[in-house]
């Protein structure tokens, strides 16, 4: 520790000692811009200075608020899409003119499907738990549990299409069909986009070095797990609206 | 780890290894800086370049729609030769006309309303004003602008391959079924590829919008600098953000109905195609869909999409004429909460569009009052702004000329947004020219003002020179007289019941102007009056090109702030280096419209003069002192 600030003293061609973090901290964020950049983490919120004097976020280093406020809002803007979806399922299934709706069976696959995706959300919160406790092996470990649990729901939901497809069931047949295989898509899609993330998650996970490095894993792991979560929750809702509103 | 447990360690070592890691300068290759470049401000000219394109275009159709419908069965000899199907012989055909009106409604839209504002100002000017280096994820943004190129050129290609009679689609931008979903089944002209070449822009542009909006509103929560609290931001800033809160929330319903719609036209499905249509000959095998779903769909989106277009035009509205009144923006706080309440009351009246489509009185009561009541929060903004103006010692800059052109075309545009919102009264206005009237002013024209405004305004700063004044002034007047007499008049024949889309009212029988609905006999002059102020108007537009184009590489050297105003964007060169501030971020000490301060040596202060209190000062000192090279040190100490 005294090592590196001595390093830092020497390369910053100024005598002045450095007597307060807070003063340091805000320093290099006002400085970092050219050349290396100073700062990092997480800055204070933007009021933080004390009244009416500066505060606020630092945008030269990396924050890992970031990362967690794109997820949310992108959250937001998919939970809109299937909203709609989920509406005009609901109104079309309510028409009057709706005389040709045939709820019929659900294939049974989706009933593994869900538990495959639930499965995957508990071993997730494990990759999470590891992270925390920094046993990296046990890490990489669940989080590749994660994925392969992420493909085999996908599979599952790939044959419980091939399940409607053998009882004649095709997109166009009946709007409760034309729905499943709508909805079951896009959250396929979705989902894949999630299964990519956990993918790029586990070669970062190896790569990553050094403090920054282990900041920037932790974030995106926050972030990809709120996804990842959401997903879940998102099939869940889906599962129960094509089951009980048929 | 004890030196994880040290956050001050900590911090200084997570910085020192992310220079490294992040640190990106200048571009110097042709294809990373102009081309595939990372750089907020290219990308936002990058955005404002295609508006334009778009614009023209738009422009150009809206020209030959008032030529079709004012001298119809005249032939053009060169619009026989560029469209020989559409336009045989230069007579343009009423599909023609048709393919016309959707594609100047999708262009302007999407590619201009939705694009420049937003796309293309916010993005240049939203991390300078609120002192970030960048948005929060640059690579996701340059994706963004090539995603919306994308959806354009899927839009362009839409022109040449719907058919050799047509140049788009013929339904509208609104695209409403079954006519958009099965439409090429009855062999409507534009229908088939056409219309597939259409949704698959409008999804395109979709995600395009929402990977955008979320690149925005992560920038503005977490990357403003030190100081910059929410409530000191330029209310430009407030206007991108809850613009980017609407793009986010009402893109993805269209994206949903993009799909179903796709579905409906190309795999056979029934989510808007009722059963038992015919063309005489065929039934279609489609049964149960709803196409007012589609309507509900489209119009949830369709209407946050007004204020999409409008909010960066008051945003920018607020900030230059509080700068050349030299007063502070009247009730800061009040405006922004304003916005925020007419993006919020946005979403729940979509129903307004939908009077007509056999809704019950008691829902369209609903969506009536809802509707009115936005009319609350506009007059907020419209007090504000003439309270801004009241007492002032205006400057009439150019800038300050097309903002306050858009105060008086929202109040006019707005006016009858009253008499539409009232489903009694629009009983009888929907579809006649009354509608294209109101909403060319308040969100076409009065948008496109706003958008004149910041572009006369940051011209400067975005390309370090000054557009002519005298040139703006001419540009100014006829267009804003232009626009009135344009849009004026539509309002008189909606009245009348002039319906909308219709490709012709009177033909040409012997030299003579023969109506072909009686009970408009009245409208010709009118017609004649609205077509040729729409020419004239159209062509004063050339005077913004060429002083656009002119003044980027002849026109006078602009200084730093060459306004006197007050915010971030002002205190950084002209134009702003690639990190935007040049390694010094700024630290904000007050908001953003501080003009007139009384003790103060000038009439206006910049949010980074520090205050007068000595704590403040010597903080700001002490800063300075000791922020001279922490950020020199090297990558390699983190592992010290």
């Amino acid at each position: 520790m005294d090592t590196a600030m001595a390093t830092r003293v020497t390369g910053n061609r100024e005598t002045a000692t450095k007597t307060e973090s807070v003063l340091d901290i805000a320093t290099s964020r006002r400085r970092g811009g050219r050349g290396p950049r100073g700062g990092g983490g997480n800055g204070k919120g933007p009021n933080g200075g004390g009244p009416g004097g500066p505060g606020g976020e630092n945008q030269r280093g990396f924050s890992p608020d970031r990362y967690r406020i794109a997820i949310l809002v992108g959250i937001a803007s998919i939970l809109m899409m299937f909203t709609a979806l989920a509406s005009a399922y609901v109104v079309r299934s309510g028409m009057p003119t709706s005389v040709d709706w045939h709820g019929g069976t659900m294939p049974s696959f989706v009933y593994l499907s869900t538990a495959l995706i639930i499965a995957s959300s508990l071993t997730f919160t494990r990759a999470k738990a590891a992270l925390a406790h920094v046993e990296e092996s046990a890490y990489r470990l669940w989080l590749s549990v994660t994925l392969l649990l992420g493909l085999g729901f996908l599979s599952s939901q790939l044959l419980a299409w091939r399940q409607l497809v053998s009882q004649g069931l095709y997109l166009a047949s009946n709007p409760h069909s034309s729905f499943f295989y709508v909805l079951t898509g896009l959250h396929g899609l979705h989902l894949l986009g999630g299964i990519l993330a956990l993918a790029f998650l586990y070669v970062y996970a190896r790569r990553a070095v050094g403090p920054q490095g282990d900041l920037k894993k932790r974030a995106l792991t926050d972030a990809v797990g709120i996804y990842w979560h959401f997903m879940d929750g998102l099939w869940v809702f889906l599962f129960l609206l094509l089951f009980l509103w048929r | 780890m004890a030196e994880a447990e040290d956050p001050h360690e900590a911090e200084g070592h997570a910085g020192d290894h992310a220079a490294g890691a992040h640190h990106h300068g200048p571009p110097t290759s042709f294809i990373r800086k102009y081309v595939f470049s990372i750089d907020h401000k290219v990308i936002g000219i990058q955005y404002l370049l295609l508006a334009l394109f778009s614009v023209l275009i738009g422009l150009v159709m809206s020209v030959l729609m008032r030529m079709n419908m004012t001298w119809p069965g005249h032939a053009w000899p060169i619009l026989g030769k560029i469209f020989p199907l559409g336009a045989p012989g230069g007579v343009m055909s009423p599909e023609f006309y048709l393919s016309l009106v959707t594609m100047h409604g999708t262009m302007m839209v999407f590619f201009v309303l939705t694009t420049a504002p937003q796309g293309g100002f916010g993005n240049y000017f939203l991390p300078i004003q609120i002192g970030a280096d960048d948005m929060a994820f640059p690579v996701l943004n340059m994706l963004s602008f090539w995603v919306t190129f994308v959806g354009l050129a899927v839009l362009v290609s839409a022109i040449f391959a719907s058919g050799g009679t047509v140049i788009g689609p013929t339904g509208g931008w609104t695209a409403y079924p079954p006519l958009s979903a099965i439409g090429d089944v009855l062999n409507v002209p534009g229908q088939g590829m056409g219309m597939n070449l259409w949704i698959i822009s409008i999804a395109t542009f979709c995600v395009a919008s929402l990977l955008g909006a979320l690149n925005f509103i992560t920038t503005l929560l977490n990357l403003r600098t030190r100081g910059m609290s929410l409530m000191r931001m330029p209310l430009t800033c407030w206007a991108w953000f809850t613009t980017a809160v609407l793009a986010l929330l009402s893109f993805p319903v269209l994206l949903a109905a993009g799909v179903l719609l796709f579905l409906d036209k190309n795999l056979g499905t029934s989510f808007f195609v009722p059963g038992g249509l015919s063309n005489g000959t065929t039934v279609i095998d489609h049964a149960g869909g709803s196409p007012i779903m589609w309507q509900h769909l489209f119009w949830f989106f369709g209407h946050p999409e007004v204020y999409i277009a409008i909010l960066p035009g008051m945003g920018a509205t607020s900030h230059i004429l509080s700068t050349f009144a030299r007063k502070p923006i009247f009730g800061y706080r009040a405006m922004v909460f304003a916005m925020f309440a007419i993006g919020l009351l946005g979403f729940f009246v979509w129903g307004h569009h939908m009077f007509i489509s056999g809704m019950s009185p008691m829902t369209a009561s609903a969506f009536s009052v809802l509707t009115l009541s936005i009319g609350v929060p506009s007059a907020i903004k419209t007090f504000n702004w003439l309270g801004t103006l009241w007492g002032a010692r205006i400057r009439f800059t150019v800038p300050m000329l097309f903002a306050i052109g858009f105060v008086s075309l929202f109040v006019a545009g707005g006016i009858t947004g009253l008499v539409l919102g009232q489903s009694s009264l629009d009983l009888s206005m929907h579809d006649t020219y009354f509608v294209p009237g109101h909403f060319h002013l308040v969100m076409g024209v009065a948008a496109i003002f706003g958008m004149f405004a910041g572009t006369y305004f940051w011209f400067p700063k975005m390309f370090g020179r000054m557009m002519n004044e005298t040139l703006g002034k001419i540009h100014f007047w006829p267009t804003f007289i232009g626009v009135y007499a344009i849009f004026i008049p539509m309002h008189a024949m909606g009245i009348v019941g002039m319906p909308r889309r219709y490709a012709q009212f009177y033909e040409i029988v012997n030299g003579q102007e023969v109506m072909i609905y009686k009970f408009l006999s009245s409208t010709p002059p009118l017609i004649h009056f609205v077509t040729w102020a729409v020419i004239i108007t159209a062509i004063v537009q050339v005077l913004f090109v060429v002083n656009f184009f002119w003044s980027m590489f002849k026109g006078k050297r602009a200084s730093d702030n060459p306004w006197e105003a007050t915010t971030l964007e002002w205190t950084t060169a002209t134009p702003p280096p690639h990190d935007n501030f040049g390694g010094k971020t700024p630290t904000v000490y007050r908001g953003a419209y501080e003009f007139g301060v009384p003790g103060a040596p000038d009439d206006y202060v910049m949010q980074t003069t520090p205050d007068e209190t000595g704590a403040n000062v010597s903080v700001a000192a002490g800063l300075d002192e000791q922020g001279n090279g922490h950020g020199y040190g090297n990558g390699n100490e983190g592992h010290g």
